[in-house]
């Protein structure tokens, strides 16, 4: 029997971390409210966040201007009451695009994070669970592919693919499969020694039942830990393809687009240009990656304080 | 130790031979005969003369025998030639590596010596004011993209100091000082990047460790702290460090295509960007291949030296 804890273990050695099922509407309420006091840096970066989302939801509303609206008279403007971060080479608005960009951002990296996590996860539940050969061969396949530079791999499957919205998507969905499928599998190596699974197995559960019964749930508290991080590492490849001029294409506003080379030379004649799309992007990825490190504080007592 | 390096060098392979696969696959997925158009474009080739140009890249014999072919060449170093500048992949290849390689070890040298003493004060001063700002500096280095650092060191650099990054790539046996007057800022802004992941892996490896018994025997046999923390945890909290060389080398190398793209660095990001930019696939192939090998063996090498480094590991 392996003496490794598993994931589950934290929930009923600290209850204080509001981990408790609670009955009621009330109860949940509180519950955030002893996280956020707990947490603080994890209720600051949920709300950043939340904010995000929201703006991605409702960029239309909240944006002042089209984004890709042309105001000739007022190029390249610094900051002012009616362009609040300034105007671009065409005259646009900074802030709109900012703000369309959250929903550009979001529309990738969900579903492609979604897409690289989902077969990930199956992957690694199988390989772990099964062993043998069949779990050499798919850890074999997993380092192929994570022998190639993520950014490195990105820009070969869009040479092939050509640039657009649904191929960066599927790329980055790639680069996800390998690394959650490690954790996942790792997780599951300790997990399968559990009592729980012989017994499972004695009353005659199939293994498709052991694995997604059993064993899927206790891996879901590193599975979110680590969608957390996706999510802002699916940003920052994102940004990181349009930037190069082969992720989103131009007139949309992107915000790693926002940055590319192309638009330099404006950058020295109006800087504010170069400023906002990056600290939002830096913004919301750092809040990705705090939001996981509060998740893996909370569910993995044993690191905490130590990341 | 030598049934452990035996299993670590048979496992390489099937991963380089999976890799070589995928990348020669990769670009036959769209048709020959698109390829042929592509080369037409580039070169002006009238239809008539498609069949024999497609004959001439050997598009025509089965996948089998093109995967064979590549891999000849992969071994004998010829990989055909650029279907824009009809020179031999491999001579671009060859020239544009130096220059990755310095940037490459100038950012990973930059990351290393920042990185290291933060994650250590970092643990040692845990929960301090110093602690936070250093975790702050750590997760900051993570979280902002690399281009977007590079981008506004140039545009701000230039803005307040009017300083522009030399332009024109000079090499380092050439002259030296200028050659390091066009590498220090890229390398800084890679090191940067760097430096976040190794910083926070330094410091709970650090914290682990100060946690050992020996630390505490150490400590109360009366031995000065700072002997302690140097001669007794640093060394072993080092040692985990290692394992994580293989991702910094992903993020170094994407980080390089990035950075090089920027400072305009004629290093094997920029050649790999131009050629995705124009579909050339013979030179994309070679560029990945050549990267993706390099990453295996690095990460050989370090498995290598972490079960020399840690005798647990060889025998577990």
């Amino acid at each position: 029997m392996a003496t490794g804890s598993t994931p589950r273990q934290p929930e009923q050695a600290a209850p204080a971390d509001g981990l408790v099922r609670a009955p009621s509407r009330a109860g949940i309420l509180a519950r955030l409210g002893r996280v956020a006091r707990n947490k603080p840096v994890g209720a600051v970066s949920a709300a950043v966040i939340v904010i995000m989302v929201l703006s991605g939801i409702f960029a239309d509303f909240i944006a002042p201007f089209d984004p890709l609206e042309a105001h000739v008279r007022d190029r390249l403007q610094g900051p002012t009451l009616t362009y609040w971060m300034g105007t671009d080479n065409l005259g646009r608005d900074v802030f709109s695009r900012v703000v369309h960009g959250a929903r550009i951002s979001l529309l990738i990296a969900i579903p492609a994070v979604v897409l690289g996590v989902g077969a990930g996860s199956i992957i690694g539940i199988i390989s772990g669970y099964l062993g043998g050969w069949f779990d050499l061969l798919v850890q074999r396949l997993l380092d192929a592919s994570q022998a190639i530079p993520s950014l490195i791999l990105a820009l070969a499957v869009i040479a092939v693919l050509g640039a657009g919205i649904d191929k960066v998507i599927y790329v980055i969905a790639f680069i996800a499969v390998p690394w959650n499928g490690r954790v996942v599998r790792g997780s599951v190596l300790s997990i399968k020694e559990n009592q729980y699974i012989d017994a499972a197995r004695s009353i005659g559960a199939g293994n498709l039942r052991i694995m997604f019964r059993h064993i899927l749930p206790n891996v879901v508290a590193p599975i979110l830990v680590l969608v957390s991080v996706l999510l802002g590492a699916a940003i920052i490849i994102e940004a990181s393809l349009s930037f190069l001029g082969l992720g989103v294409p131009p007139p949309e506003p992107s915000w790693g687009g926002m940055l590319s080379r192309e638009g330099r030379s404006f950058m020295e004649r109006a800087p504010t240009l170069a400023l906002f799309p990056g600290l939002a992007i830096s913004i919301v990825v750092l809040a990705f990656n705090l939001l996981g490190d509060t998740l893996r504080d909370i569910w993995d007592p044993r690191l905490r304080g130590s990341q | 130790m030598h049934r452990y390096i035996a299993r670590r060098l048979l496992l390489a392979i099937p991963t380089l031979f999976l890799v070589s696969v995928a990348i020669f696959s990769l670009t036959r997925i769209i048709p020959g005969d698109a390829v042929v158009a592509i080369v037409g474009d580039t070169g002006n080739i009238a239809p008539e003369q498609l069949e024999g140009l497609k004959a001439r890249l050997g598009l025509d014999q089965p996948f089998h025998t093109q995967y064979l072919r590549w891999m000849r060449g992969v071994v004998t170093g010829d990989l055909g030639d650029s279907y824009y500048t009809r020179k031999p992949v491999v001579d671009q290849l060859r020239s544009s590596i130096p220059v990755t390689m310095e940037l490459a070890v100038i950012g990973l040298g930059i990351g290393m010596v920042f990185a290291i003493p933060l994650g250590i004060i970092s643990a040692i001063r845990q929960d301090t004011v110093t602690d936070y700002a250093a975790r702050i500096l750590a997760i900051l280095g993570i979280s902002m993209p690399n281009f977007w650092i590079a981008t506004m060191v140039v545009v701000y650099l230039g803005l307040f100091f009017a300083y522009l990054p030399p332009l024109g790539y000079i090499r380092l046996w050439e002259d030296p000082v200028r050659n390091l007057s066009q590498f220090y800022l890229p390398g800084i802004v890679l090191g940067f990047q760097l430096s976040g992941t190794t910083a926070r892996m330094v410091r709970s490896s650090m914290l682990e460790v100060l946690r050992q018994d020996y630390i505490r025997t150490a400590l109360s046999k009366g031995l000065a702290e700072g002997v302690v923390v140097y001669r007794h945890a640093v060394k072993n909290a080092l040692i985990p460090v290692v394992t994580i060389i293989g991702n910094l080398m992903n993020a170094l190398i994407g980080g390089t295509v990035i950075i090089e793209n920027i400072f305009a660095l004629p290093g094997v990001g920029q050649l790999t960007l131009g050629a995705v930019t124009q579909r050339d696939y013979p030179q994309i192939q070679a560029n990945i291949m050549f990267l993706a090998a390099f990453l295996v063996m690095i990460n050989l090498l370090i498995d290598l030296t972490y079960g020399w480094l840690d005798p647990r590991i060889r025998y577990s």
